[in-house]
């Protein structure tokens, strides 16, 4: 039966392949901040396709990171591949249990593109290798800074330069900022953190600034449970219930910045991601910084990474090649991190003339590379998709007040356990 | 007289509160972006949002697409429920009752309900993220076949005999004496048949994957999504794009609507 | 010569039913009880396993509690406003028209494109809804991000979408109801109360019943919503049993968890479609 269909799948798909010699690269990818920029990479492919006459490239925009993932896997299973695609930097050892992804090192195999596969920012590989080989090439990527509206630190008598630098500074200087109308309803908080669609990420900074990463190297074990990390979970907890800086329950991530550049929250941690568009709608000064440290400075990187699937031919694979170094050159990320906050994936795009142009008059969109240094890869175990749901639900179930933070993260943990003891 | 009155009042107030919403989205799309937020009466008018929704993203295509699936679904549904509601309303063949109470379930079990097992079929049958692939759960459809089995059973045998006497064949009969007298019933299920299509989201988004197969549905919900962060003043003319061909549709065929949904529900 | 023809008029929509009905509904028993395969390690048969580990599962079970609280507060609700607008536009209100039009609008309007509208009025602070009851000094709630009221906020959208869809039957009804009994009623001198309670509700219970069920099935299969306003969030306190399924295949790729789940949604239906059966099949005529 399975046969007898393939069988006709593939006769109709070889009388539906126009006769002709181009090689056609589809690939998927996702958003998750925003602005329109499914214009740009659109843009992007249309310039290459330009530049490189045979390779027609085919972008796909596939929402947000789950779907893109979702959506690529479903294709590929159904047996239409994609030879590349931008998916989430930690899908890696999910693609790796499916069997999907190719390392780059085998295509890479000349000098320039051995050298190639080494000129991104350290941090960001640490997501894309495995059994040290790269499978996934930083391209979107982000990390979580906060923003700080500094008309509201004026407001209150605080230094508008001066951003907290510590858990203990953000708490007292949010305590100032909260605004009370005089029916004492809160028309102002301190600080937001959101705790929808990525809780896990805001949680690993949090965690990472207490000391302590939430998994191992191997992608094989968790560590929910350490006693800093459940401290950590009540620092964040105890923003909301103990110093009333933050609404209590869950912050919406999608809405958050709208309500920062409403003025509903005086700070926020939030994506890099988002730095354009608030630039583009705040009505007020703001300042970006590094998140504050506990024990150390961290956070983790986020964002999606370009694979390159198994099912492809020797052309495919080699059309591939050739448009991710095109889309990953200097001047081609200094351009996107501009056009998006994301960060540049590589120095020397920090030193081309137009970014450094751009950090002079915007100061803001170097904060992220500087945090680079306390950058901590993002949460990636197999069987990811479950041991995330774990941790996430147990953060909305102590921030929601269900149950405590040590209680919610050893339930987790020994989840965890149970879900990832078959890899070791 | 009182009573009365405040009934009345009472049921304006309910009909304003269900405009609400809509009302709302009207609001937020037809101002500048700050203006979601923040009402005043003398806030400026645009349209610039529904400029920014429709580069944002590829609704013609969507509208399209959500076309073609639309015809495609009702098309093929005309044919298979009227043969089948014919087959059950004029053909006493041997296990008729057994067939129609399994033909029935699939009023219980939609194939929303079925995504798993229908999504792998359709991935052996290589029609993941086609619009056909959307379509043919639904097209043979259980409440179709039920409602054209009713109506044809009030047919009078009469019409029938007298079509036969002058040599028509068994689809003849039913081409010229069933179908034209169920005129209604058609008008009424085509109308259930698209809005429920139009508006139909889970197993689309399970089964698509492009841009060139996805429906508005499914294409709102990606661009709307919280966490592409775009405005609420675009989501909304979004919105409102998406919804407006059925809307004013409605709007404009209200009775028809009205009497469509009224019969289907009767049946 | 009729059995011929009846079966060769059915073929083509059987063909369909049982490809995308029978057969999937089938399978879906058939490979719960086999392990999800990965390349490395293939599909096997695990007997019972995936229903010891459902029975373990406390999101399933909280699932299946959020689905059964969300059909007991949407669907009486629902149905009890539908009847009241039914009676309201079958009189001589000014403007009914318009009235009517307005009770009935959600109902064309895509749950994607509802809920998109719904999660601005439910944002804390800037949302319409916080901002309407700050002219009242009350203080903002974080409507969705509160385990509390996250199930209470989606029900409620679910019943103003709802509620004019069903108040189309029970406009049938009214309609089909004989006038004389009104006007007997009134030379009778009895209240619209009495009325209503002794001779319209009694004669509207077969649509009640049809609308009953309906509105129990659309409780089971209707979770778009849940894609824009919470994920099923927070700590899965609004997620319900068919978006679980989702997570469960397309997020987690179990897909033999994912057929053991639908599995209990199937017999859940089933249990609906008997007690139908047993209910409607007598009062509604079928033939």
């Amino acid at each position: 039966m399975k046969s007898v269909a393939g069988l006709i799948a593939a006769v109709l798909l070889a009388a539906a392949a126009p006769a002709r010699a181009d090689v056609e690269l589809t690939f998927y990818y996702p958003i998750a901040v925003g602005g329109p920029l499914t214009k740009v990479i659109d843009g992007y492919a249309r310039q290459f396709e330009k530049e490189n006459p045979g390779i027609k490239v085919n972008p796909i925009y596939a929402g947000n990171y789950d779907d893109a993932r979702i959506k690529a896997l479903a294709a590929l299973k159904a047996g239409q591949s994609a030879p590349l695609s931008v998916l989430y930097s930690i899908d890696l050892y999910e693609l790796i249990e499916q069997d999907v992804i190719l390392p780059w090192d085998d295509v890479a195999t000349s000098a320039e593109d051995k050298a190639w596969l080494k000129v991104f920012y350290p941090a960001l590989m640490m997501n894309g290798i495995y059994k040290g080989k790269v499978y996934g090439i930083p391209y979107q990527r982000s990390t979580i800074v906060l923003y700080w509206n500094k008309d509201a630190f004026k407001e209150v008598g605080l230094d508008p330069e001066k951003p907290p630098a510590n858990w203990n500074e953000m708490t007292q200087m949010a305590t100032k900022l909260v605004k009370k109308d005089a029916s004492g309803n809160v028309t102002r908080w301190g600080v937001m953190v959101p705790s929808t669609g990525y809780p896990y990420w805001m949680f690993q900074a949090f965690a990472r600034q207490n000391g302590h990463d939430l998994m191992n190297k191997e992608g094989n074990r968790t560590n929910y449970a350490h006693p800093d990390v459940i401290a950590a979970l009540d620092y964040w907890v105890s923003l909301g219930k103990k110093h009333k800086v933050m609404t209590e329950g869950t912050v919406e991530w999608g809405t958050l910045r709208q309500a920062f550049t409403e003025g509903k929250t005086a700070m926020m941690w939030h994506t890099t991601g988002n730095l354009t568009a608030v630039k583009d709608t705040a009505k007020f000064p703001f300042g970006v910084a590094m998140l504050p440290a506990s024990k150390q400075r961290g956070s983790p990187t986020g964002g999606g990474n370009f694979y390159l699937f198994k099912k492809t031919t020797p052309e495919e694979r080699k059309a591939a090649l050739a448009f991710v170094k095109w889309m990953t050159t200097p001047e081609r990320a200094a351009d996107w991190s501009m056009a998006t906050g994301y960060v540049a994936t590589r120095p020397d795009a920090y030193e081309t003339a137009k970014l450094k142009e751009y950090a002079k008059s915007f100061p803001q969109a170097v904060v992220a590379r500087d945090q680079f240094k306390f950058a901590t890869p993002e949460l990636s175990t197999f069987q990811t998709g479950r041991v995330r749901k774990q941790l996430d639900d147990a953060i909305q179930a102590s921030l929601t007040g269900q149950k405590t933070p040590a209680a919610a993260l050893k339930a987790a943990q020994a989840e965890a356990e149970r879900l990832l003891k078959p890899y070791r | 007289m009182r009573g009365r009155l405040l009934e009345t009042g009472a049921a304006w107030l309910l009909a304003l509160i269900w405009l609400g919403p809509l009302a709302y989205a009207f609001w937020a799309a037809f101002h500048p972006a700050h203006f979601a937020t923040h009402f005043n009466l003398l806030a400026p008018l645009t349209l610039e949002n529904f400029a920014k929704a429709w580069t944002y993203a590829p609704f013609p295509r969507h509208f399209l697409n959500t076309m073609i699936l639309v015809t495609m679904i009702l098309a093929a549904q005309l044919v298979l429920c009227t043969l089948a509601g014919y087959a059950f309303a004029r053909f006493e063949f041997a296990g008729h009752n057994i067939a129609f109470g399994l033909v029935l379930v699939q009023l219980m079990i939609m194939p929303e309900v079925l995504i798993v097992e229908n999504y792998r079929i359709m991935a052996r049958l290589g029609l993941v993220d086609t619009i056909l692939g959307i379509g043919l759960p639904y097209m043979a459809s259980a409440f179709g076949t039920f409602l054209l089995r009713q109506t044809f059973k009030t047919v009078p045998r009469e019409l029938e005999d007298a079509a036969r006497v002058e040599g028509c064949s068994f689809l003849g009969v039913l081409w010229r004496v069933y179908v034209p007298l169920a005129r209604p019933t058609y008008l009424a299920y085509g109308l259930v048949s698209v809005s429920y299509h139009w508006n139909n989201f889970l197993w689309p988004l399970v089964v698509t994957n492009s841009v060139q197969t996805r429906p508005l549905t499914v294409g709102l919900a990606i661009f709307g999504a919280p966490e592409s962060g775009v405005d609420w003043a675009v989501i909304s003319a979004g919105t409102l794009m998406a919804v407006a061909p059925l809307l004013v549709a409605f709007l404009l065929f209200q009775r028809q609507f009205m009497q469509s949904f009224m019969q289907a529900g009767i049946k | 010569m009729k059995h011929v023809y009846g079966w060769l008029l059915l073929t083509p929509a059987a063909i369909l039913l049982v490809g995308f009905t029978h057969y999937p509904a089938a399978m879906t028993l058939f490979d719960s009880f086999f392990s999800t395969g990965t390349v490395v390690r293939p599909s096997r048969f695990v007997g019972l396993d995936n229903y010891a580990a459902l029975a373990d599962d406390p999101i399933f079970w909280q699932v299946l509690g959020n689905n059964f609280w969300f059909a007991l507060g949407t669907i009486p609700s629902a149905i009890a406003l539908a009847m009241v607008m039914a009676l309201w536009v079958n009189e001589k209100l000014p403007a009914r028209a318009l009235v009517r039009m307005a009770y009935f609008t959600p109902t064309v309007l895509p749950m994607i494109a509802v809920a998109n509208i719904w999660l601005f009025f439910y944002t804390p602070q800037i949302g319409l809804l916080d901002q309407f009851n700050a002219l009242f000094g009350v203080a903002s709630h974080n409507w969705l991000g509160d385990p509390d009221t996250v199930l209470g906020a989606v029900m409620l959208m679910v019943v103003w979408k709802e509620a004019g869809f069903f108040m189309i039957f029970y406009l049938a009804a009214l309609q089909s109801l004989p006038p004389e009994l009104e006007e007997a009623a009134k030379i009778e001198g009895a209240s619209r109360w009495y009325f209503f309670r002794r001779v319209t509700f009694p004669l509207l219970m077969p649509t009640t019943l049809f609308v009953l069920v309906n509105a129990t099935i659309n409780s089971f299969k209707l979770v778009d919503h849940l894609f824009i306003l919470t994920k099923g969030g927070p700590d899965n306190a609004s997620s319900l049993l068919l978006y679980y399924i989702y997570q469960v295949a397309f997020s987690f790729f179990d897909t033999a968890y994912a057929s053991t789940l639908t599995v209990v949604l199937l017999a859940l239906l089933a249990g609906l479609a008997v007690l139908q059966f047993l209910l409607i099949e007598r009062r509604v005529h079928y033939r």
